[in-house]
């Protein structure tokens, strides 16, 4: 009896150390699959950063400029005919005025493209707002161009002959820096300006405008549209055969790829409406198509979360289905609601495909005014720029996603706080 | 003659003895067959619940005492498959003519539910829900009275007073189901159905529930279904006693308790089988 008894043990004990090992082990691996994918991440996250910094700063050249109206061929009352100035020869003086010893036509060109070829518009911008500098000697600062940025950034590459300073600008600009004529600051034209040509000029404020026209279009449509299929499918809706069939294609709608939405709105919004091409409008309709199975499905999920004691209770006191639905369930499944609605509205903004079918690829200079408007978003922007061969177009894209994975991370962190705000009230 | 050795919890009862009848009727329950899709839960129920009386409805689980419940008020509607034939006649108009409006008939027969239920909204509003839902208040001072006479019947007043606005969900489990019985006698129900009310509520709690039945019952009629024997013999006039689906007896509860005319009944309340 005891001689059996201690046997067992033994085999316990023998197994128990076989059992820990596994547990160990299987820890162990769930540690290393955590720290494996956390690299990847931080590897991610590190090379984006490391790019992208760079474009938030630029290099700031300070010029004194004389802003003669006859010679900016601008007349001071008229704010018409401020568009039409010279600008870019009144810099172009400017520059030569801080190197007068410069005298051969070539080397006066090549001082010339020290500054950005944006610098004019900068200029006339300048002046629109501040007419009263008109006749007046002015001192601004202006871009430098991205030859001149990216020798500040450490791009400076022998390699790209195209794309180095001479050794002539080489010693114009470190006699700018001597007299502390050259500064590198906060690029704040990466946030107000549309795309440009030159990378220096170039800004998200267009893209992103795009994106947030494109998706309030988006929610507007989907939003409604499917909370109000998912009452009814959960609330209204026979159970038979025709609502099985319709649930099961909301299923397979979810998992259509996006690009078959693209193709949708081409070949139906564009060719059969023929609405504005490129237009926020179009592309809100395209995402809101794409969208709208996954509120779809998270609202039904939250409806059905919604507890059946509480419909109990209305009816008990002598609710109709409405009332019930609208007092009760709608508030209650809200929070879920919107969480979805967030989520998928997160997906359409990393969304490129369906919006280059429909031709929001374009490269458009202008901030879009309103949803009809020409005009990009942020990740087809990213997908342009990452095809542009100049240095400075490289650290805008990693930018670009950065300003893209922020706003996606602020939209997610806003859903969970919502849920939390929503769900703790009671 | 009781042959209470013969019976077994299988054992198929014929017709109803004892006294399912009143001449006071406030709801007159007749030959109702209740199906869920093919299954038949309730089979040829006749009965009658008497005005201002507590009927309470025993038997073993699953035997069909809240299906016959949840009959009384339609509140069965929301079950798609469920099905009930016969007649339930409440003020002389059968509940399931098709020209009966569940709306006012679930305000004048009003359900409490095993769990506690309030709304997440606050103690006034679970209150106010119904007044408001049937238009029977809507000014603020109405609405007032209203809540403050319907928590006070409810026993609640002094606790919920000072917080009225507060969620009716904060309120420990015993207070919940107090609200709950407030919220449905704030539409000044005639009957009040009650399926389990306590017990997912600890004995004190249980205590306050039954008493509180005891004094709503001079002004409504209650019907409650219970597990406990010593709850049904504590608060009812009457006993029903419940059988796969077949009301086996019907007796005042004292006789039932104590000698009751039916073989399964008395197998019950002894502990044969439940
Ligand atoms: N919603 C439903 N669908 C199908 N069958 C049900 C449903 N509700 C109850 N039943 C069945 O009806 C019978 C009676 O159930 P119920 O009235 O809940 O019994 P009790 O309340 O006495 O425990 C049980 O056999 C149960 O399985
Ligand atoms: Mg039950």
């Amino acid at each position: 009896m005891t001689n059996t008894n201690l046997t067992q043990r033994q085999i316990i004990e023998a197994g128990l150390k076989k059992r820990y090992r596994k547990e160990r082990a299987f820890k162990a691996a769930g540690v290393i699959s955590i720290i494996f994918g956390l690299s990847w991440l931080v590897l991610l996250f590190g090379d984006i950063i490391g790019k992208g910094m760079p474009a938030f700063k630029s290099t700031m050249i300070q010029l004194s400029v004389n802003l003669d109206a006859d010679d900016l061929g601008i007349d001071p009352e008229d704010a018409t005919t401020f568009n039409k100035g010279n600008y870019d020869r009144v810099i172009r003086n400017a520059i030569r005025s801080e190197f007068a010893e410069v005298k051969s036509r070539g080397d006066r060109r090549s001082l010339g493209r020290i500054v950005s070829s944006n610098a004019g518009y900068d200029l006339r911008d300048l002046i629109k707002e501040n007419p009263t500098l008109i006749n007046t000697q002015a001192s601004v600062w202006v871009k430098a161009d991205s030859v001149v940025d990216d020798y500040f950034k450490n791009y400076y590459s022998p390699q790209k002959p195209g794309h180095i300073l001479t050794d002539k600008q080489l010693i114009w600009v470190n006699d700018l820096i001597d007299r502390d004529k050259v500064t590198f600051q906060f690029n704040k034209g990466f946030f107000t300006s549309s795309d440009s040509r030159d990378p220096e000029s170039a800004g998200v404020a267009g893209a992103l405008k795009g994106s947030v026209l494109a998706l309030i279009v988006c929610l507007v449509l989907a939003f409604p549209i499917a909370i109000a299929a998912a009452v009814y499918l959960e609330e209204f809706a026979p159970k038979n055969r025709l609502t099985d069939i319709i649930e099961v294609n909301i299923n397979n709608l979810a998992a259509v790829p996006s690009i078959i939405f693209g193709l949708l709105g081409l070949a139906i919004f564009l060719n059969l409406f023929g609405m504005p091409r490129s237009a926020p409008l179009l592309g809100g309709m395209v995402l809101a198509l794409m969208t709208l199975p996954t509120i779809i499905i998270s609202a039904r999920a939250a409806i059905k979360a919604v507890p059946p004691s509480i419909r109990e209770a209305a009816y008990g006191l002598g609710a109709s289905k409405m009332q019930v639905v609208l007092h009760h369930v709608i508030p209650l499944a809200m929070p879920g609601m919107l969480t979805g609605a967030i989520i998928g509205i997160a997906q359409a903004l990393g969304e490129t495909a369906p919006l280059l079918m429909i031709g929001m690829v374009a490269f458009i200079v202008d901030i879009p005014q309103g949803i009809t408007d020409p005009a990009t978003v942020l990740p087809v922007q990213i997908y342009l720029w990452s095809d542009s061969p100049e240095r400075g177009f490289v650290a805008n894209t990693s930018a670009a996603i950065m300003v893209l994975l922020g706003v996606l991370i602020t939209m997610n962190l806003s859903a969970v706080l919502l849920r939390k705000r929503l769900e703790k009230r009671w | 003659m009781k042959l209470v050795d013969n019976v077994t919890e299988h054992t198929i009862p014929k017709d109803t003895v004892g006294t399912p009848f009143s001449d006071n009727a406030e709801i007159s329950v007749r030959n109702v067959d209740v199906f869920y899709g093919e299954k038949q839960a309730i089979h040829n129920v006749s009965l009658d619940i008497g005005k201002n009386e507590v009927i309470a409805m025993i038997g073993p689980s699953g035997c069909g005492k809240s299906t016959f419940l949840r009959v009384l008020n339609r509140m069965n509607d929301t079950i798609d498959i469920c099905r009930v034939t016969g007649e339930i006649i409440h003020d002389g108009e059968n509940i399931y003519a098709p020209k009966t409006d569940v709306v006012p008939l679930r305000a004048r027969v009003g359900m409490v539910f095993q769990k506690p239920n309030p709304f997440p909204k606050s103690i006034y509003d679970n209150v106010a829900y119904g007044p408001k839902l049937h238009g029977i208040a809507s000014r603020r001072t109405d609405l007032d009275e209203i809540v403050e006479t319907s928590l006070t019947k409810a026993g609640l007043w002094n606790e919920v007073k000072d917080r009225l606005h507060t969620p009716g969900t904060g309120l420990s489990g015993g207070q919940q189901q107090r609200l709950c019985i407030a919220r449905t006698i704030a539409v000044n129900p005639e009957v009040i159905l009650m399926d389990e009310p306590c017990s997912a509520l600890d004995p004190i709690a249980t205590a306050k529930i039954e008493e509180l039945i005891a004094e709503l019952s001079t002004n409504y009629t209650i019907a409650i279904v219970t597990h406990s024997m010593q709850q049904a013999a504590r608060v009812s006039n009457r006993t029903a006693y419940f059988h796969l689906g077949h009301l086996v007896e019907v007796n005042p509860t004292e006789q039932v308790f104590t000698n009751p005319d039916h073989a399964l009944t008395e197998a019950y309340i002894t502990g044969r089988f439940g």
